[in-house]
Order: C-alpha cells, then sequence, then structure tokens
C-alpha cells in the first residue's frame, strides 16, 4: 500500500503526472473490479496542475477514491445500480467540496453494493469487487470497492459510508484501515440516503495518521445537514496515555477469528500502557434486528423517489403507476426489492409499533449500555467481522448475510465511533480489530489505533 | 339542520414568505416559467437535504396564537410516504403525532348569534408539485410536471367536526382567511392559496371526505350537494358508505374517489434528516410581533372613533381597508369616513372585483381625504363624489383635474341665487301659480335652475331658495 507519506515523498522526485498514470494503467489492469468510473482525464489534468505548483492545501496531488453513493458533480454516481447507472449529479456533495478546497486528485468513483445494502458488493449491478488478498473471496461491503482500491495502491485513500459496517467490514476484509465517525462529525449532504439517522461518510487508509488526515478535511460544520454538529476535527497525538480497555463479551467470532483476538488481547495483557475489562451489553441479543428494521424502514422511503420522472433509468410511457412499477422492477436489484418491502411492512399500519417503535426503544437501550460502558473504559474492542473474508456466492441466503454485519451494527445504532484497523493475518487472508469509543472520541480511539499500530509492526504481529 | 355534522381541512400556503420550506427557492411561482424555482432539494435529487426555513415556522407559530392554538414545545417532521407524479421524493414532509400546535378555535357570527368553532390541531408540511397538460385533461396524451409549487410552506388547520351548514363552513373559511390576512403571512387571492378537504356526515351514514376544493363558493356548494344526495339516500333506507369524493367544479356535484377499503396507509416516521424543533423561543419572539387582531381591531374603532358597529364590523372584514379607514378618519369625521368608505367605495370596488389593495392605489387615502374636504365645505355634490370616485377608479387622473372637466364644482350660493331670481322674472306663469297656491309649480322653476346649471345645482337647495324668494 501507498500512504500519503510515501506518495508525497515520491512526488518530490518524481512527476504527480507520472505517479497517476502509473496508476491509472494499474486500475486499467485490475482485475479487483473496484472501481464504476475512473476519472482519467480530470485526473490527470489535477496532476498537472500539481506539478506546475498550482494545486495547494492539505491533500494536495493525493489521489482520493470515493464511494459511488456520494455525488460529484458532472461525474455519474450510481450507487452500484441500474436505476442510477446513468446519472449525472448537479451538484458535489459536502465532502467532495471539502477534497477539492484542499487540493485532492479525485481518481474515480468506487464499486459498492447496490445502494449500499450488502457486506459483500455481491449486489452491486456493476458485480463484485474481488478481495485483494483472495480473488476468489469478496472485498466486504457495502464499501467493497473502497477498501480494494487502498490495499491494491489503485488510490492512496479513499471514502467510504458506514449504515452498519460498510466501512469497517470492508476494511477488515482487505487489511486497511476505516473509520466510521460519530454521527454528525461529518456533513451527510451529498451522500445519498440508504438508512439517513445510521450513517456517516467516513475515511479509509493504510494508516491511522491518514485516516486521522482524511477525517480532519471531511469533518466540520455544514449548515445543509441538519443533523451535523458544527464540530470540526483536529487529530492530537497522545503517545504517553494509559488506556483502559474494554472487551465486549457479546462480540465474538469463529475460531479462525477469535484465535486471532485472543492473540491481540494476549499482547494488551501485557502491555503496561493499558488494562483490560470484559465488558457485558445485554441490549446486543436485539441490536441487529432492531438494526434491520430500522434501516428497512428509512430505505423504503428513501428510495420511494426512483420512479423514473426526473432523471434515472426510464421506461415506456404509460399510465403514471404502471410507468412507476415499470422503471422500479427493472432498476432495482433483488436484494434492494427485499428490503424496500420488509421496510415497508415495518411502517404499515398495525405493524409500525410492533416493530419500528420497538426498534427505537432498542435503539435507546443501546445507546445506555454504551454509555455506561463508557463511564468505566476509554474504548471497547471486538473482532470487526465474525469471520474471514467469504468466497464469492457463500453466502447464499439473505439471512446468514444479515447476520455478518453482528458486531458493527450496534455502533451505528448508538451513534458513536469505530474504527477497524488490521490486526494480522489468518490462512493469508486479513482480520480486522474493531476499536469503539464515545461519543466524538475519534483522538482517543485514533489514538489507541496508533498505539497499536506501534505495537503490531514491534512485535511483527501483523505480519502473515 | 340538527343531524348534520361538517369538519374541515384547510390547506395554506404561507405565501407571502420569500423562500420554500426546506430550501431557499423563491415561492412565487404564480407568473414564473415552469421549473425555473427548483434547486436539488425540492426536486428531490439523490443526497440533497431538507433544511427548515425558520421564517416559515415563525409564521406558523403567529398563525397558531392567533387562532388561540396552543403551540406545542417540541414539533417533529414526519414522512407521509405514496406515490403520485407530482411528489418528487416519493414522500411528503409533513407532521404526524407531534404537530405544530393543539386545540385553538374561530369565532363566527351566524344567524343565531355567535359561534366558536373549535380547532384540533395545525401543522406544517410541503406543497407537492403541479402537474398540467397541454390542451384538455381528458385529450392530453401525457401529463407535464412544474416542480416551482413543490416544497412552498402550506398549513394544514383542522377543525373539530363541529359545523352544521355548508353556510357556517364558508363563514368559517372566510373569517379564516380574514386572520390570515392581518397575520402578512398569506395571500388569499393567488391560485391555489387556499384548499380545503371537507368532511360531512348526516345522522345514520358514514363519514364521507369531499377532497381538494379551491373556492368557498365550492366549499358551501359541494356540501350542500352532498345533503341532500346523503339525505335522499337514507330517506329511500340505502347506505351512506365512508368514502372519499371529488368536486366537480363544472357541474356542481361530488363524484366517488375510493372507498375506505382502498384508503392509502401512508406509513408515517419520523424525517430522519430534520431535528424536533423546540418552540419555546420561537413563540416568544412572535408574540411581539402579532398584530391588532379583527376582533380588537373593531373593539377599538367603535371605541375610538365612535362609528357604529355596523360600520367597524365591515371595516375590519380586510386589513387594508381598516388601515384606509384610519387614514381617512384622522383627517376628517370618522363616521362621515366609515360611511364613505362602506357604502360607495368598498361598493365600486367589489364592483370592478377589486379589493383595498388595488383600492389604495387606485384612490390614494389622501386623495379621497381631499374629495371629502371638498365635499364637507359643500364645493361637490353628494352625487359629484361618487362620480370623482368612479372616474378616478376607472381612468385615473387627478381628482381637482378630474372635478373640473367634468365641471363638477357645485355652483356658489351667489350664483344659484342668481339663476333662481332669473327663473322667477323669466317665468312669470309658474310664479303666478305658485302664488295661487299651486306649490308645485315651485318644481317648474327648480327644473329652470338645473336645466341651465346642467344638474350641477343641488336641487333641495334651490328648492329652498326659490320657495324663499316667492314668499317674499
Amino acid at each position: 500500500m501507498i500512504g500519503v507519506a510515501e506518495w508525497k515523498e515520491r512526488v518530490e522526485s518524481e512527476k504527480c503526472y507520472d505517479l497517476v498514470s502509473e496508476m491509472l494503467e494499474r486500475i486499467e489492469r485490475s482485475r479487483l473490479n473496484a472501481y464504476i468510473t475512473v476519472i482519467e482525464n480530470e485526473a490527470l489534468r489535477k496532476a498537472e496542475e500539481y506539478d506546475k505548483g498550482e494545486l495547494k492545501g492539505k491533500l494536495a496531488g493525493i489521489p482520493v477514491a470515493i464511494k459511488d453513493n456520494i455525488t460529484t458533480k458532472g461525474i455519474r454516481t450510481t450507487c452500484a445500480s441500474r436505476i442510477l447507472h446513468d446519472y449525472v449529479p448537479p451538484f458535489d456533495a459536502h465532502v467532495v467540496e471539502r477534497l477539492k478546497a484542499e487540493g485532492a486528485i479525485i481518481i474515480g468513483k468506487t464499486n459498492m453494493d447496490e445502494f449500499a445494502m450488502g457486506t459483500t458488493t455481491e449486489t452491486s449491478f456493476f458485480g463484485v469487487v474481488r478481495n485483494p488478498y483472495d480473488e476468489d473471496r469478496v472485498a466486504g461491503g457495502s464499501s467493497g470497492g473502497s477498501g480494494a482500491v487502498v490495499a491494491g495502491e489503485e488510490a492512496v485513500m479513499s471514502l467510504g459510508s458506514d449504515t452498519g459496517g460498510s466501512i469497517r467490514c470492508p476494511a477488515s476484509f482487505c487489511g486497511v484501515y476505516g473509520l466510521k465517525p460519530t454521527y454528525g462529525l461529518v456533513s451527510r449532504y451529498g451522500l445519498i440516503p440508504y438508512a439517513n439517522s445510521l450513517e456517516q461518510i467516513g475515511p479509509m487508509a493504510s494508516s491511522v495518521e491518514d485516516l486521522a488526515l482524511l477525517l480532519e478535511v471531511i469533518a466540520g460544520k455544514d449548515a445543509r445537514d441538519s443533523t451535523n454538529a458544527g464540530r470540526s476535527f483536529e487529530f492530537k497525538g497522545q503517545t504517553e496515555k494509559k488506556f483502559k480497555i474494554g472487551v465486549v463479551k457479546e462480540m465474538g467470532g469463529n475460531d479462525e477469528v477469535m484465535g486471532r483476538f485472543s492473540e491481540v488481547l494476549e499482547m494488551l495483557n501485557g502491555l503496561t500502557d493499558g488494562e483490560v475489562v470484559e465488558v457485558s451489553m445485554p441490549s446486543f441479543r436485539y441490536a441487529l434486528a432492531a438494526y434491520y428494521v430500522i434501516a428497512m424502514s428509512e430505505a423504503s422511503s428513501n428510495l420511494a423517489r426512483y420512479d423514473g420522472v426526473r432523471y434515472g433509468l426510464a421506461s415506456e410511457l404509460d399510465s403514471w403507476s404502471r410507468y412507476f412499477s415499470k422503471v422500479r422492477a427493472e432498476g432495482f436489484g433483488e436484494e434492494v426489492k427485499r428490503r424496500i418491502m420488509l421496510g415497508s411492512y415495518a411502517l404499515s399500519a398495525g405493524y409500525y409499533g410492533k416493530y419500528y417503535l420497538k426498534a427505537l426503544k432498542v435503539r435507546t437501550l443501546v445507546r445506555r449500555d454504551f454509555q455506561k460502558a463508557f463511564s468505566q473504559v476509554d474504548v471497547l474492542i471486538s473482532p470487526t467481522m465474525p469471520s474471514l473474508p467469504f468466497r464469492i456466492g457463500e453466502l447464499a441466503d439473505p439471512l446468514t448475510m444479515y447476520k455478518a454485519d453482528v458486531n458493527t451494527v450496534a455502533i451505528n445504532l448508538a451513534g458513536i465511533p469505530a474504527l477497524s484497523m488490521p490486526a494480522g493475518f489468518v490462512k493469508g487472508l486479513p482480520v480486522g480489530l474493531q476499536i469503539m469509543g464515545d461519543y466524538f472520541s475519534e483522538n482517543t480511539i485514533l489514538n489507541f489505533a496508533l498505539m497499536l499500530e506501534k505495537r503490531f509492526s514491534e512485535t511483527g504481529l501483523i505480519e502473515d | 339542520m340538527d343531524d348534520v355534522i361538517i369538519g374541515l381541512e384547510v390547506h395554506v400556503q404561507l405565501n407571502r414568505l420569500k423562500t420554500k420550506l426546506f430550501c431557499s427557492c423563491p415561492i412565487n411561482y404564480h407568473d414564473s416559467e415552469p421549473n425555473t424555482h427548483v434547486c436539488p432539494v425540492c426536486l428531490g435529487m439523490p443526497g440533497a437535504m431538507p433544511v427548515i426555513n425558520k421564517e416559515a415556522v415563525k409564521a406558523a407559530i403567529k398563525i397558531a396564537l392567533a387562532l388561540n392554538a396552543e403551540v406545542q414545545p417540541f414539533t417533529v417532521f414526519d414522512r407521509k410516504n405514496y406515490f403520485y407524479p407530482d411528489l418528487p421524493k416519493g414522500f411528503q414532509i409533513s407532521q404526524y403525532d407531534r404537530p405544530l400546535a393543539l386545540g385553538g378555535y374561530v369565532t363566527i357570527e351566524t344567524e343565531d348569534g355567535e359561534k366558536k368553532i373549535a380547532l384540533k390541531r395545525i401543522h406544517m408540511e410541503e406543497d407537492p408539485g403541479k402537474l398540467s397538460y397541454k390542451g384538455s385533461i381528458t385529450l392530453a396524451k401525457y401529463s407535464l410536471i412544474d416542480y416551482n409549487r413543490s416544497g412552498v410552506p402550506l398549513l394544514e388547520i383542522v377543525t373539530e367536526p363541529v359545523m352544521s351548514s355548508p353556510k357556517e363552513a364558508r363563514l368559517f373559511l372566510n373569517k379564516l382567511r380574514i386572520i390570515l390576512e392581518y397575520l402578512e403571512v398569506f395571500d388569499g387571492n393567488l391560485e391555489g392559496a387556499m384548499r380545503v378537504d371537507a368532511n360531512i356526515s348526516l345522522k345514520g351514514g358514514g363519514r364521507v371526505e369531499i377532497k381538494n376544493i379551491s373556492s368557498f363558493k365550492g366549499v358551501e356548494r359541494a356540501l350542500s350537494y352532498e345533503i341532500t344526495r346523503q339525505r335522499n339516500l337514507l330517506r329511500r333506507g340505502r347506505v351512506v358508505l365512508r368514502e372519499t369524493r371529488h368536486f366537480d367544479e363544472v357541474n356542481n356535484i361530488t363524484v366517488s374517489l375510493r372507498s375506505k377499503e382502498e384508503e392509502q396507509d401512508y406509513r408515517y416516521f419520523p424525517e430522519p434528516d430534520l431535528v424536533p424543533i423546540h418552540t419555546s423561543e420561537l413563540v416568544d419572539e412572535v408574540k411581539d410581533l402579532l398584530p391588532e387582531m379583527p376582533e380588537e381591531k373593531r373593539q377599538r374603532f367603535i371605541q375610538q372613533y365612535e362609528i357604529g358597529d355596523n360600520f367597524a364590523k365591515v371595516l375590519v372584514l380586510d386589513p387594508k381597508m381598516a388601515d384606509y379607514f384610519e387614514e381617512v378618519a384622522l383627517q376628517l369625521d370618522a363616521k362621515l369616513a366609515a360611511s364613505w368608505i362602506v357604502d360607495v367605495l368598498r361598493g365600486e370596488l367589489n364592483y370592478r372585483g377589486w379589493d383595498f389593495r388595488v383600492g389604495w392605489e387606485k384612490l390614494r387615502p389622501e386623495e379621497m381625504i381631499r374629495l371629502l374636504k371638498y365635499f364637507v365645505e359643500e364645493k361637490i355634490t353628494e352625487k359629484g363624489v361618487v362620480e370623482v370616485i368612479r372616474t378616478k377608479l376607472d381612468e385615473g387622473g387627478d381628482i381637482d383635474a378630474i372635478i373640473q372637466s367634468k365641471g363638477l364644482f357645485a355652483i356658489p350660493k351667489t350664483e344659484i341665487e342668481r339663476l333662481c331670481r332669473e327663473a322667477i322674472e323669466k317665468n312669470p306663469k309658474a310664479v303666478e301659480d305658485y302664488k295661487a297656491g299651486k306649490k308645485q309649480a315651485a318644481n317648474y322653476l327648480v327644473g329652470y335652475v338645473m336645466k341651465v346649471t346642467r344638474g350641477r345645482a343641488d336641487p333641495a337647495e334651490t328648492a329652498k331658495i326659490i320657495r324663499e324668494m316667492l314668499s317674499n
């Protein structure tokens, strides 16, 4: 992987234009299928600008990839769906404005699960993203493309979005770093919604330092998102800190993953700058069910606008209701339709109290459990994913896929920040460690991750 | 009509605001090209997010307070989910179980005296776009959609089912309109400014909802039609089904749209892109801005200007008329001002289909004052004043120039006296007759003066002078 520091060093001696060309060629040859749209000409033009000294900012000359559910003015934004396969937005998302303002080179739009609904990118209209460590396996989802481009050196950094684990899962499966910020830290203006009350845009990168840098750029006040907290983020390193670490009893995994996780725990127990305790969160039993009820309910409404009238897939003119049905039947994939139907059901008269309201109650309980935990510890840790990257086609039924999100969804219900970092390999496949923190404690979890990153490389624990 | 129960849902556009409910597009869509007042937010483009227009919330609170409703401390927007081509997001942002305000009432004057029409709730929502057709709706091959209206702030005001006649419904709507116009957040003249859903049931029958009636007359007619229709059904022992009906404004009848079983399930849930509004600060802010309301104004007019309630009642019907009156009443006798404004100017404006906003421009209060001063000084007759008003409204121009060119300045008393003498001298026969006891002979002499002055002399005044001269 190429980090920001290495890229900057190479740009000193070589031309940015040549490095970007080289990257574009690598993307061209790549079998990962990580990009839906590559922005070749504009990326080269920007690289040229950099070489002339005209591109300034914190990310000047750095190729950044953007998940294809984040709107880019004049560049098609598909959500990996047939219904938007030729949709060109008239405006930039807030995060895209920020990237441009800091001189980033936007190199392409990354592949994902259709409307971010999935854990493997197998629901993408543009085909599955392959895992850089094993092309027969998935890169994770839904931000699979954004994970794969960092691991596959097809970008230096990327943006993903995380509704129930969609940044952390591919970070784990691709062996990169990914952070879901506190709800409200990053503006969602321009993020095409799957489940508005749960999701955040977040950075994916090859190191803690890069993760923090990208977060600094995208976090901040934006009046166009009413749920934006109006806070900015600045990374402050605190190397001397002693951490109190909680291990969540209810978040586990299969033997392969747990084997690796215990080795990490063992190392942490041996640390002089840490203390490990076990934490129990009883509400987690209901978190997965509550998450899917809320996410699908919001999705069923969010996706109602795709009717082929103003933009997106069109069909033969007919009476309006038949026209809508035709466009939506042809434009949405199977998983998206399933979630629209389940969500509509959960919100319908007579079932609202039984499902949606109950899910909101669970959400409150989950929040309380986290609050209680963070009154005792600085960070919570768990395996990010309960298993190693799946083989393509392995998750045959939707329920098995939903269950793969068991360790990640509670974080989104609560709105707290969490990151996934590489914690070594099992059978040549990456394993991710999830680090959770209290609201707006991004500095704490990044510092903890920085400490671990250092320990792992010192002890050689993460080598394959 | 003891057996009739009517409740109304009134959709009011806050059409005097500058911008839409959730974006900064202008709302004055009436005279603009289709789809020019639109942006990613009101077009429902993917990734665009609504942001609440605080001015709209303040206007809504203003209305709620003026309608005596209880503004809730905490209010939430919800999504009302349904598909329709004019609805760009596939849902309407509205309010459901936490509306802006609860309760309230509007007082109307019925033949049996005052009646308080109780309100159930008041909530905010966004207007959808508008369908239009090339040629007629039945012949057009396709519909066109104009999203200029999409996102215009609406207030839904729901009454309790407490009205007992179509006339009461109309009185309620008239009164509501006046109150809204007083608050300066609403212009009732604009097309689509107020749309009404009317619920009506007769004893022993199901509740029928008549959707989307766009005029007050329409509401009254639709309800009257429904009463007749439902009464006939019940008389014949038939059932009145619970259903939704549409009012056909051309034929003045209602037609069935859908039965209760076909009612949509809107799957309401809180809009996750907006945060709840805490209203207490806004309420404090708005309370100080609340203008004098019609009832208060009426009482004040009676006391301050000592005019009769019959005048005061009419003057407060339109805030512009009330203001006009006050401008004039400050310079002249208030009773005189009230009588000219209510009895003459209002009638002349109505006749031309205008209200006092137009009246204010066509005949400015200071011009009216000048005109009425001439009248008080007897420089112009009553008839002359009316003629000046009509000419001014129809053709414009300067008051004095109109009076001059039409020769409306009253003839001075000395001139009339001279003409009266002339009449007596030139008509000895009539004088003779008069003196012989034929009192009506004086009329002939008055007629002479009128003829010579081409009607400009005051006939009563002339008659008086002639009688005085003849009796000497």
